[in-house]
């Protein structure tokens, strides 16, 4: 238990401090939260839902924590060149867990009337009738570690609101930076409220900054109304010494529509567990995600689809390159509950692994309690196509520019998913020097400068 | 202008109305082999001890080192507990309410027909099992297990000819002692799983078959199994050893008489394959599935697994489940011998108040081994049947390839499909690939049916067939007319 | 330019040629006929370097140079091309992208710089106009959802960007209609020089009315059991095969 005593030490002897340097809608869940995780502890390869990823050693290092949150100095615009630069884009930076607020006027674009955009922790305090209903409702700490521990820890991070009807042009996005002269831990939290019909697209991107492991948690919400659109696109560039363990809610009412689009292009160790609630009919969601590792990386998505009303629609395809010793592991359950019926849901995985050393695990469930549906999924691992090499070849076209060619063709089935143009182009381009050993760090680090 | 929600085409409708009362009527289809048979039966007491186990080895007169290895898997079994990651919802199961040991009463093991007890030869005609040498003339051999206790195998001198055991296991614990304790628990251990930590403390008996070397088994071999006794388990054993170059097709049968009580069922089966040889092993699984409240049943856990030991090696499991309450069972393949190769092929039916998990695993060990995964779900009624399966390739097993597919049809909405595959792929040169899809029938095939003059009922039980065609047609001619029929029992049970 | 002695090769060990000698000069059409199995498309395949064939004996020159030392790609950017039989399909890769990134490596190869963009699609458009192959089809995926028709046309532009020395077209004439055959004949010969060579391999005549061959040679069970004129090819259509298999012994 000594992963775990470390953390129930902390928070027993700072309770107050993190409590002092927050907002009350946050604080009123943490006793909970603290009770779930010293019943819970950390999951290890044991529990089916993280067998592929040991939650328990990632998590017994010493890490420091901002309880105090301390300025740490940072003046993002300076050290920061971002890989999706020049999107025209509402920007904001998040700097470990806590909300960068000193963002000049120019960069912040105009937004429609009621829209908020902005701290976490500030707006709960000015505003918690709106924060209260819906902060620590859909991410429950009974029956997730690391839910449980974000929320006792969590003391800001983002909050997106879009009022009924209201429509958000231009993307909105958002940059974690983590940024620490020590090893260090952030837990970010992410609450986003789309109104009836409301409309908007967000980027967030995370990138490290220093040359010292981080383990960062974040608990995203995301509650999207009835008629409303959401864009979600996740970037992950980070280092090798980095951890990200991000979960996800999403609760889409009637006719809603949902775009998520996961892309691990340079990590650490990642596990995105997210879950998606069809709660309302004709509600449709797509999502996509992609890895690329190398070196000892290892990416692990853990997808839950709950089609819980009639006629919702759900596409997931999810693609992993995995080279040197990488590892990877995809587990996505579509679960299509009694009544539910008209539900169309496909799930698809696929996977090359380009080395003996590299390993894949894949878990497509289905269940399904609904008989008037049509669902699928299909997973597979293999290599790229010996007979379009060859054919290639007699072209002219070198072995290795070949295969770079059907690996990116392999790749950007997702990449044709995003719909914001400036961001696919980049991609296009972040994923080529990838592929082609250019992008080895994250290219925004200091320290890679 | 009416909008299309409301617009609804009435012949549909009435082909949804009349699948509806289909799909009721055949939850009420009943059992068709659910009858006791009236015969002497020495049961030992309920429970289960070390003297129990004593007791049974005792009774089989068996040799020391077998009585060891079912204290061991008896040590080994205390410390398990139940395994819950199935889908399904097991009862409670009291271990000590339950007779470990039934054997139909004799004096001596019968020699000839003559000898063995007429009730009982009347059991298998009624269950159509040519018993009797003169009706096995459509050329199989069968060893009928009745209760826990293998009464009779036909046609045994015909196989001594070529070299070929085909015995009870007791009988082959006395006649082949070298056999059975070089391959039993070789590819299923004691320690494996809690089921098979229990069947190998107490099992009691089974088949045994050794091909030898370069032989083909010149007629399918067949099992009979059958529970008869009251508050009891059957814990058989099969071992089938294929030696080299050599080919059999083993087919396996169940049924059950119809009590209100759950009766346990936890066998395993090992089957060892050598180089260049090939074993079909085909089951045709109707133990008592309850009824229509779910009241009784047969909770079937069992244990196979094969070995493809040697190079080339083919082992080929085809299934066709419909009854017990509870199935939990994933005959599985170890692809050890380069270039060796394995085949699934199921057909899992699920009605009433039947829980159903099965699948398969498919370890590929050697080099360029293949495996094929065709898994084919039928639920209705209230009933939940999962698929669930593990493709995994080894850091060495260079070359292989694997082609899973598990397709669900849901008959009514009140029942459940699942699929749970897992893939863990540690090489780089394989190419494993799955798909599965879930679906209702199709009401357009109905409907053009129905056009053809065909009922809804028929209809059904055509498409079903059809459906399942690919895997019922991977069963021996004389099995898959059998395989026809109880699919019509379990689906059709309004027909006829 | 072209030089086979003695070539002899097998896939998975079954040996398929046996002893091929067949020499090629510049400006000339050289046509292999046979019948099915005997041989044809294993020797087009050993010319680009298929590697699922393995050479066991003889050689092949082609400008002096030693052939069978060339990967794929080297004998491509050597000027040899190979009209499939059977295209195959390479979703998710664009034809831009897949002509754009071939024609570049062949100028690498030549010491010349890339091409830029604007000049590389001004030349896939003149290119396309030989063989009347559709806008739409260049930004598709390469020969992903096209038809028999549309395979071979593709086949015949990629010629035409790649400016071949030697083209081997296999059975380009097989799933096609009248008029389909015309266009890709005709784009054939419209990219013929007096430099560039053709072996056309094919089972009719009905191709070598539109492209007229200079020497026929007969393909059978792995050896040129008969060279000559187009007289040949005639003759073969009118009486069939065989008589060649009675000469030959069987």
């Amino acid at each position: 238990m000594k992963a775990e005593k470390q953390y129930i030490d902390i928070f027993t002897l700072y309770e107050d401090t993190i409590c002092r340097l927050s907002a009350e809608p946050l604080n009123t869940p943490r006793a909970k939260a603290f009770a779930d995780f010293k019943h819970l502890g950390f999951p290890t390869r044991k529990d089916e839902k993280y067998k592929y990823t040991d939650i328990r050693s990632l998590f017994e290092p010493d890490y420091g924590l901002n309880l105090n949150r301390l300025d740490i100095p940072v003046n993002p615009y300076e050290v920061f060149k971002c890989d999706v630069p020049n999107m025209s884009t509402a920007l904001h930076f998040i700097v470990n867990d806590v909300f960068y607020n000193k963002v000049p006027a120019a960069s912040s674009m105009h937004l429609p009337q009621g829209v908020i955009v902005g701290s976490l922790k500030e707006t709960a305090k000015e505003n918690p009738q709106i924060v209260k209903p819906f902060y620590a409702k859909l991410a429950n700490t009974a029956n997730d570690a690391i839910t449980a521990i974000n929320t006792m820890f969590a003391q800001d991070g983002l909050f997106i609101y879009v009022p009924d009807n209201t429509i958000i042009e231009k993307p909105i996005q958002i940059i974690n930076i983590l940024r620490s002269d020590v090893n260090f831990m952030a837990n970010r939290r992410i609450l986003i409220i789309m109104g009836e019909n409301a409309r908007a697209q967000l980027l967030l991107c995370d990138h490290a900054m220093d040359n010292v492991n981080f383990l960062a948690t974040q608990v995203s919400e995301i509650y999207v109304g009835r008629g409303a659109t959401l864009h979600l696109y996740e970037l992950e560039e980070t280092h090798t010494s980095s951890v990200r363990l991000a979960n996800c809610h999403v609760w889409q009412e009637e006719n809603s529509n949902v775009l998520l689009n996961g892309i691990t292009l340079h990590n650490g160790t990642t596990r995105n567990t997210t879950q998606v609630t069809l709660n309302g009919p004709h509600a449709e969601l797509g999502f996509y995600g992609m890895a690329i590792a190398d070196k000892n990386q290892h990416v692990d998505n853990n997808t839950f689809v709950d089609h819980a009303a009639s006629d919702c629609t759900s596409n997931e395809l999810f693609k992993y390159v995995l080279d040197e010793h990488a590892t990877g592991a995809f587990a996505g359950l579509a679960l299509v509950r009694p009544g539910a019926q008209h539900t169309h849901s496909q799930q698809t995985n696929r996977n090359l692994c380009a080395t003996r050393e590299a390993r894949m695990w894949t878990q497509p469930q289905l269940e399904i309690y609904a008989d008037d549906v049509k669902c699928s999924h299909g997973a597979t691992v293999g290599q790229l196509d010996e007979n379009a090499l060859f054919y290639m070849r007699t072209r002219g076209i070198s072995e290795r520019e070949a295969r770079l060619l059907l690996m990116f063709a392999f790749v950007n089935e997702v990449i044709d998913h995003i719909r914001m143009d400036a961001l696919k182009d980049r991609l296009h381009l972040l994923v080529e020097k990838r592929f082609r050993g250019e992008l080895n760090k994250c290219q925004g680090c200091a320290i890679c400068k | 202008m009416q909008s299309p929600n409301q617009y609804k085409n009435p012949s549909t409708n009435k082909g949804l109305e009349s699948s509806n009362d289909f799909v009721r009527k055949i939850a009420e289809g009943k059992y068709k082999y659910g009858f006791t048979t009236n015969i002497h039966t020495d049961i030992i007491k309920q429970g289960l001890s070390e003297a129990t186990i004593r007791l049974i080895s005792e009774k089989k007169q068996e040799p020391d080192w077998l009585l060891e290895f079912r204290l061991k898997a008896y040590r080994h079994w205390l410390t398990m507990d139940m395994p819950t990651w199935a889908h399904l919802n097991i009862p409670n199961i009291d271990y000590q309410a339950i007779s470990y040991y039934a054997a139909p009463q004799k004096k001596k093991a019968p020699s000839s027909l003559e000898e063995v007890d007429p009730e009982l030869i009347k059991t298998f005609n009624k269950l159509g099992i040519p018993l009797e040498e003169q009706m096995s003339l459509s050329g199989m051999a069968v060893d009928a297990v009745m209760d826990s206790i293998s009464v009779k195998t036909t046609y045994k001198e015909h196989l001594i000819e070529k070299g070929i055991i085909f015995c009870s296991f007791n009988e082959a614990v006395q006649e082949h002692p070298d056999l059975v304790k070089k391959y039993l628990g070789s590819v299923v251990s004691y320690r494996d799983n809690f089921f098979a930590a229990l069947n190998s403390a107490v099992f009691s008996d089974g088949s045994f078959v050794y091909i030898p070397k370069g032989v083909r088994c010149p007629m399918e071999l067949s099992t009979y199994f059958r529970i008869n006794a009251q508050g009891t388990g059957q814990f058989e054993r099969t071992l089938i050893v294929a030696d080299d170059e050599s080919y059999v097709s083993y087919l396996e049968g169940c049924t059950a008489p119809m009590r209100d009580e759950n009766q346990l069922h936890a066998a395993i089966v090992e089957i060892i394959v050598h180089d260049y040889a090939e074993v079909k092993y085909s089951t045709v699984q109707n133990w008592y599935p309850g009824d229509i409240e779910g009241k009784g049943g047969v909770y079937n856990f069992v244990t196979k697994r094969g070995n493809c030991l040697g190079k080339s090696s083919k082992l080929s499991w085809t299934q066709v489940e419909t009854g017990s309450a509870i199935t939990w069972k994933y005959p599985s393949c170890i692809l050890t011998g380069d270039d060796a190769s394995a085949e699934f092929y199921s057909v899992a039916v699920t009605n009433n108040h039947q829980q159903a998990d099965t699948g398969t695993k498919m370890i590929h060990l050697g080099r360029n081994t293949k495996s094929t995964i065709i898994s084919k779900g039928i639920s209705a009624g209230h009933s939940q049947n999962a698929y669930r399966g593990l493709v995994r390739v080894a850091p060495n097993a260079e070359g292989a390839r694997n082609y899973s597919q598990c397709d669900s049809l849901l008959l009514g909405s009140q029942c459940g499909a699942h699929t749970f595959p897992y893939m863990d792929i540690h090489n780089e040169t394989a190419i494993v690939e799955h798909e599965a899809t879930t679906s209702k029938i199709n009401e357009d095939q109905i409907f053009y049916c129905n056009q053809r003059g065909i009922s809804t009922e028929d209809a059904i039980g055509l498409i079903v067939n059809g459906y399942a065609k690919e895997v019922l047609n991977k069963l021996p001619m004389e099995f898959a007319v059998e395989a026809q029929k109880l699919l019509s029992i379990s689906l059709e049970g309004s027909i006829g | 330019m072209l030089e086979i002695k003695d070539l002899h090769a097998n896939i998975n060990g079954k040996e398929i040629l046996k002893g091929i000698n067949l020499t090629i000069r510049p400006g000339e059409v050289h046509a292999i006929m046979g019948p099915n199995g005997s041989g044809k498309s294993t020797l087009s395949a050993v010319l680009v370097g298929n590697p699922a064939y393995k050479v066991t004996h003889g050689s092949i020159t082609f400008y002096g140079k030693d052939l069978l030392q060339l990967s794929p790609e080297d004998r491509s950017h050597e000027g040899i091309f190979l009209s499939f039989q059977y295209p195959v399909e390479i979703p998710g890769v664009s034809m831009v992208n897949f002509m754009r990134t071939a024609v570049n490596e062949h100028r690498k190869y030549k010491g010349q710089p890339p091409l830029s963009a604007s000049e590389f699609l001004k030349l896939m458009r003149e290119k396309r106009a030989i063989v009347e192959l559709d806008n739409k089809l260049a930004n598709r995926f390469v020969n992903e959802g096209f038809s028999g028709g549309e395979k071979k046309r593709n086949e015949i532009f990629q010629m035409a960007m790649l400016e071949p020395r030697l083209s081997i077209l296999d059975e380009t004439d097989s799933g096609l209609d009248i008029d389909a055959l015309r266009i890709v004949a005709e784009g054939v010969n419209k990219l013929k020089t007096p430099e560039t060579s053709t072996i056309v391999i094919t089972h009719y005549q009905r191709l070598l009315d539109y492209i007229k061959p200079d020497i026929v040679h007969v393909l059978y069970k792995g050896q040129i059991v008969r060279t000559a004129g187009p007289e040949l090819a005639l003759e073969l259509e009118r009486k069939g095969y065989d008589w060649i298999k009675e000469e030959v012994g069987e």
